[in-house]
């Protein structure tokens, strides 16, 4: 909480704050008080200093498994579909190479590119890249062209094809827009510190983390084993990357 | 999905007829005949306070939420004061548990009588994340009921005002 | 030589009205159907998260390319000073306003949020080519809206050639930017490559051409007025040289992509083993679309005939469609390749050929786009003079060059 506030505010910011301060200490597990403690003032505008981004295991990761996809679509009020139309913001992509028979399992979704195409192509700059290295689409400005769905080497984005109700307070969406995975924002803004999809994975396959930090454990891991961005021949500069394949 | 069943053909066909009917402009932008907002200003809003001035929020809510719908999209910045999460938080019918639904809602009830399209909704939340019951101050209502029961009478000319 | 007299069309006839009549009703359905997706959603076409860009932007597409093309036959008068294209040229330049006008029509329909259209009109990404696009649309409409009044202003006829010759750099300019939308599409296959814009340029030399002749000889066959052969021999020849043109950066488009083993899977899935979207390539788009017209167009007999040379250039319209659904529906069809070398399945129907049938709606939109444009041209020469009283075989061409 800011600690200066008009009279006005006060009693909104008192409430808000209570409810707050009571999520955080129900929030699940990977969330300390030393973690609220680090959480950037509401008031504070995201850094470009941070770059937030998601590291893979695909060894660790199991073939069947769902609870990312599933902690997914919960956490962000997506409801989970299997018609063409449905909107995905995470998926399990199965691999088998087509010679040794190889087989790997992993979490696809929007690979948070330092040069990402949706942003280039988006007539309106709806579709945009937040100075922490975070993709997102601005539903306010968004017409629904679905160019940036073209664009995507990761088929990453969805377009809502329907009408929705019961949103997610913390996560508007709604039909004519296209949308993709936010890195769970809403999340790191309130100092979570992590992403719904890596929170729910018993296997630990999925690392969230700061990879400009060099202290962080994401970019320890990078800085040591072999990782690799998925179509690295873009040279997007993913904030996704990927371990074991 | 590629051949249309029946049921939206028969759809489809009413949808053309009404477009036929009543032309292009079918964008309509609220349902007309509504009455005064007065009952919807005066439900469900909890304490006794708004986060601006009464006058200032009806004339300046929009830019406010603007303003600040920008600043959190592109920036980040989730401060309370002009958050819309706030206003359905307050705002929600104790009916309904919504700000909007019926012309007894509050940003519906004002946005029908005033004319003006209300486009939030299709995509953010109408009803608070916690239920109406759990809201730490849902019990004080008096006070700004009471407030803007006292101001209703200027109000009601600001409104109709701005309606032209 | 006799100056050319344009006269407006009667406009009274039972033929006329009944063709507006039709035409409206085409509009209509259109708009209606564009109301019905709006009101519920894409879910009520075929287009899916795998197939973005369905049936309407197939028509959409066609038209914005077709528009530029249909320019040509102005842009041969006024930049290359042939004489006899001149009195073409208003019709000319109408007709690409009204294709313009009919695709964009369709693709502003079809947005999932047609409603903020003012945010695309006003909020612009510089790097995106589909805002360049949306420059070039409003210049197209701004350039040859002045270029259709030097020609027809007496007073102005002095300055048409520039503004001929500004018009035809920028459809070039125009359609080299539709072309990019789907070249500068780094992730597909089907798509990135620079050839696309050339491409897209010639292709529309030749449906725009296409359009025009059809256009040019119902006015002049329901008017009763006389259209000489040596109009319509010029332009039908023309007519032939822009398809082979058209197929020739076809051939060079899959030759190279036939070379690289990398899209030997994109390629055999359009050309081999595509079903629906093979068969409209071979069948509809180089064989209907190109290689019959072309046949027909320069068969000694068939060429002199108006009615094969009408058939001629419908075909090619709808080659020119089946071009578009097999450039923009095929090339959605093939799966992106995320882990090349790799199998790919998922819930999200990754590795898999993606199905698509277009509902009923999105092809009403479509066709509803193409009468929105014809129906500009209708009225337009029934109230302005855009049309000579004459295109006799001595009104254009006296000296018989």
């Amino acid at each position: 909480m800011s600690e200066k506030q008009t009279t006005n505010e006060s009693r909104r910011g008192f409430v808000a704050g209570g409810v707050a301060a009571a999520a955080g200490l129900a929030i699940a597990p990977g969330v300390t008080l030393l973690d609220m403690a680090h959480a950037r003032p509401e008031n504070e505008a995201a850094s470009g200093k941070n770059r937030w981004g998601l590291l893979i295991d695909t060894t660790k990761c199991k073939t069947g498994c769902t609870d990312c996809v599933t902690a997914c679509f919960t956490e962000n009020g997506v409801k989970q579909g299997d018609k063409e139309t449905d909107p995905q913001w995470i998926r399990k992509v199965e691999l088998k190479d087509l010679h040794s028979n190889k087989t790997a399992s992993l979490p696809m979704m929007c690979q948070h590119c330092a040069h990402p195409p949706c942003v280039d192509v988006c007539p309106t700059g709806a579709s945009f890249k937040r100075v922490d290295g975070i993709v997102l689409v601005d539903r306010h400005i968004c017409i629904g062209c679905r160019y940036c769905m073209m664009a995507c080497p990761y088929k990453a984005r969805s377009f809502v094809h329907e009408p929705l109700t019961d949103q997610n307070p913390d996560v508007p969406r709604g039909m004519g827009c296209v949308e993709a995975c936010t890195l769970c924002v809403h999340k790191i803004d309130r100092g979570d510190n992590n992403t719904a999809c890596a929170e729910a994975c018993k296997e630990g396959a999925i690392l969230f983390g700061d990879l400009n930090d060099p202290e962080s454990e994401i970019a320890k891991r990078v800085a040591t084993y072999a990782s690799t961005q998925v179509r690295a021949d873009l040279g997007l500069n993913t904030g996704v990357r990927y371990q074991g394949i | 999905m590629g051949i249309p069943t029946i049921k939206t053909m028969g759809t489809w066909l009413a949808s053309l007829a009404v477009v036929l009917a009543v032309g292009a402009s079918s964008l309509a932008v609220a349902d007309g005949g509504a009455k005064s907002p007065r009952e919807a200003m005066l439900e469900g809003v909890k304490g006794d306070k708004c986060v601006a001035p009464t006058d200032d929020m009806r004339r300046n809510h929009m830019k406010y939420l603007k303003h600040h719908r920008d600043e959190t999209m592109h920036q980040g910045i989730r401060t309370q004061q002009f958050s819309l999460k706030g206003c359905v938080e307050c705002h929600a019918s104790p009916k309904n548990n919504s700000v909007v639904g019926t012309n007894q809602n509050f940003c519906q009830g004002c946005h029908a009588y005033t004319g003006v399209k209300l486009d939030c909704f299709e995509c953010h939340a109408t009803k608070p994340k916690a239920t109406a019951a759990f809201h730490p101050i849902a019990g004080q209502t008096g006070g700004l009921a009471a407030n803007m029961r006292k101001e209703m009478g200027s109000a009601q000319s600001n409104v109709a005002g701005a309606a032209q | 030589m006799k100056p050319i007299v344009y006269r407006e069309i009667e406009g009274r006839s039972a033929g006329y009205l009944a063709l507006l009549g039709v035409l409206g009703l085409l509009a209509a359905m259109g708009l209606g159907s564009a109301y019905y997706m709006e009101h519920h959603g894409h879910i009520v076409t075929g287009m899916t998260n795998q197939i973005v860009w369905g049936m309407p932007h197939v028509f959409a597409v066609f038209l914005i390319v077709a528009a530029s093309g249909a320019l040509n036959v102005a842009s041969i008068g006024s930049v290359f000073g042939k004489t006899m294209y001149k009195p073409l040229g208003p019709l000319s330049a109408l007709l690409a306003l009204a294709l313009l006008a009919g695709g964009l029509t369709i693709l502003v329909l079809d947005l999932g949020r047609p409603d903020r259209l003012l945010i695309a009109a006003t909020v612009y990404n510089f790097k995106s080519i589909f805002a360049w696009n949306m420059i070039l649309y409003s210049g197209f409409f701004a350039i040859v809206g002045v270029y259709l009044w030097m020609q027809m202003d007496k007073m102005m006829y002095k300055y048409a050639k520039p503004a001929g010759f500004a018009a035809f750099i920028w459809r070039l300019v125009l359609t080299t930017g539709t072309g990019s939308i789907f070249g500068f599409l780094v992730a597909r296959q089907a798509f990135d490559s620079a050839i696309l814009a050339p491409m897209f340029v010639v292709m529309s030399f030749s449906y725009g051409l296409a359009i025009f002749l059809l256009v040019l000889m119902a006015a002049y066959a329901w008017s009763g007025r006389p259209l000489g052969d040596s109009v319509i021999n010029r332009l039908k020849n023309l007519q032939g040289v822009f398809i082979a043109g058209a197929l020739y950066f076809v051939v060079v488009f899959h030759l190279t992509n036939l070379y690289f083993t990398k899209y030997h899977g994109v390629e055999s899935f359009i050309l081999l083993n595509g079903g629906g979207i093979t068969s409209l390539f071979w069948l509809g788009q180089i064989i209907l679309g190109s290689l019959v017209p072309l046949a027909m167009l320069y068969h000694p007999k068939l060429g002199k005939s108006r009615t094969a040379i009408g058939v001629a250039c419908v075909l090619v319209v709808l080659g020119g469609l089946a071009q578009m659904y097999v450039t923009l529906i095929g090339g959605q069809a093939y799966p992106l390749s995320l882990f090349p070398g790799y199998q790919e399945s998922s819930s999200f129907f990754d590795g898999a050929v993606h199905g698509y049938s277009a509902s009923l709606p999105e092809l009403l939109l479509g066709i509803g786009g193409f009468a929105v444009a014809l129906i500009l041209v209708a009225v337009a020469v029934k109230f302005l003079r855009f049309l000579p009283e004459s295109l006799d075989n001595h009104a254009v061409d006296p000296h018989g060059k």
